[in-house]
């Protein structure tokens, strides 16, 4: 089986989980999705489906979110391919995924196509380029709307110009335990950037992750976006490590790990709040060397796994939150212990 | 109310100011209020309300535009403004003017400057050409120089032809 993207992690991984590129794009002559027929729905999909490689070794996966079980679909929102809005799998939309699922393609979501490429750690040129690429062979054979003056051109106003949004996914377990996300988020938003939770817009952080993203699309080139978002990247990693070390300094925070390792190899029940909150603590002391029995790519691949959409489709039944928390619990142990 | 600065474009900017007890009003179209730096927002706390709510801030005025509907999908200004979104990309080149000073307090700007679609260079220079054409041949058949028509007509006829496929 391919190695999906989430399974890894990348550079400045200590810090930076995750780092997505998502392009927004329309075609002429066609009115937007939320305003769309079934027939115009078609129209849209038939095209993308025939150009993309269906078969050989790139081959995308093509699907009609009808046709996909609810879990399947939810649990694609915690795997990062799909918007949350996505998954509520209206008639006519479709979607493409690459083999390691870092490319997604989403079709009839609030714009007629939104091409999105993650990569582990923090990536955001390697991202860009293979989001790019798919825009450039999308455009060759659709010819996506654009204006000289306004860019591409897309539903919603606040994506008009590069119709680009590129984010990176942080853990700042020292910086929120520090009290400084709220000022943290004011001084990002007056340089054009906006912090939130981690699946997005109006998701509340859990496990100490947050969603870092360009705001402005309009009068700005993607390159200029992306060095923007990198320069204050840059300084929230140093910052996140700075507090680490002041952490580090007290023997509570090596008794916190440990402890939160105790609980996750033990435990019977656990909910998905307090496993988050349990693996983070992890994963800072992995990042920082005070636990070496684990690894980033067991916990990058478990915060994905032990999500309640992922555990249903694994037992391949829908269960009852108890349930889901018993079956949490053994597959935390068993992952966490194997490698003790 | 046209612009005070180029008098071209419709003033959607209202700036007072007072020098030396004497104040002044300048009336600016988005365009040249971008160019002074005036409007730009600050980037904290957007609000798509916001966004649309400044469409129904604007006084309703009876002009000869209010007829105007797209040709793609048929929605009128006024429909936009109600539904709160366009209904394709074509209401952003009929609606432009009076979309854009929204869209400039959104981005703080109102010029692309990034990637260019493939087929767009093509198409935008064309559009250039061909407005460029009609003004001549208009210009002509007001100074009543005939000669001159016919091949302005046909190179506008070659481009217009050239669009549809
Ligand atoms: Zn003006
Ligand atoms: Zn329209």
């Amino acid at each position: 089986m391919t190695t999906k993207w989430y399974q890894q992690s990348g550079t400045d991984g200590d810090v930076v989980v995750s780092t997505r590129i998502r392009l927004a794009r329309n075609l002429n002559h066609m009115p937007f999705p939320s305003s769309m027929t079934a027939e115009q729905r078609e129209e849209i999909i038939r095209p993308i489906f025939e150009a993309f490689p269906q078969d050989g070794t790139g081959a995308f996966q093509c699907m009609r979110m009808t046709d996909l079980s609810p879990l399947e679909a939810l649990s694609m929102v915690e795997r990062h391919l799909i918007s949350p809005a996505f998954a509520s799998q209206d008639e006519g939309t479709a979607l493409l995924l690459s083999p390691d699922e870092s490319v997604s393609v989403m079709i009839n979501e609030e714009d007629h196509i939104r091409i999105q490429a993650m990569c582990a750690g923090l990536a955001l040129d390697e991202a860009f380029r293979a989001a790019n690429c798919w825009d450039d062979f999308l455009d060759s054979r659709l010819h996506f709307a654009f204006d000289d003056r306004l860019g591409y051109l897309t539903q919603c106003p606040t994506n008009l110009g590069t119709g680009m949004r590129a984010s990176v996914m942080l853990h700042l377990p020292a910086l929120q335990e520090k009290g400084v996300i709220q000022q943290l988020a004011n001084t990002v938003s007056k340089l054009g950037l906006t912090i939130r939770g981690m699946y997005g817009e109006g998701s509340r952080p859990e496990g100490a992750m947050y969603q870092l993203s360009n705001q402005v699309t309009l009068g700005i080139t993607e390159q200029e976006a992306i060095e923007n978002l990198k320069s204050i990247v840059a300084q929230i990693i140093k910052e996140e490590r700075q507090y680490r070390e002041q952490l580090r300094q007290s023997p509570s925070l090596e008794d916190r790990v440990y402890r939160s390792l105790g609980v996750l190899q033990n435990a019977r029940l656990l909910t998905g709040k307090e496993f988050m909150t349990l693996i983070s603590h992890v994963r800072m002391g992995v990042s920082m060397n005070v636990l070496d029995t684990v690894d980033l790519n067991c916990i990058s691949s478990l915060m994905v796994d032990a999500q309640p959409a992922a555990l249903m489709r694994q037992a391949g039944e829908k269960l009852e939150p108890a349930e889901r928390d018993a079956r949490r619990a053994a597959l935390v142990r068993d992952r966490l212990t194997k490698g003790a | 109310m046209y612009c005070d600065h180029c008098g071209k474009r419709p003033a959607t900017t209202h700036i007072k100011k007072t020098v030396n007890g004497k104040t002044t009003q300048w009336n600016l179209c988005a365009h040249c209020a971008a160019e002074q730096g005036i409007g730009a927002m600050s980037m904290t706390g957007f609000d798509l309300n916001d966004f649309w709510g400044s469409l129904f801030a604007q006084p309703a005025k009876v002009s000869p535009q209010d007829t105007v509907r797209c040709e793609d999908c048929g929605r009128s200004f006024k429909e936009i403004a109600e539904l709160g979104r366009p209904g394709c990309p074509t209401c952003y080149r009929t609606f432009y003017d009076r979309l854009l000073p929204s869209i400039q307090r959104i981005h703080g700007k109102t010029q692309h400057t990034g990637k260019v679609a493939e087929k767009a260079e093509e198409s935008v220079k064309k559009d250039h050409e061909l407005k460029a054409l009609r003004e001549q041949l208009a210009q002509h058949i007001q100074n009543q120089e005939y000669e001159q028509c016919a091949a302005l007509r046909d190179r506008i006829r070659e481009l217009e032809e050239g669009e549809t496929t």
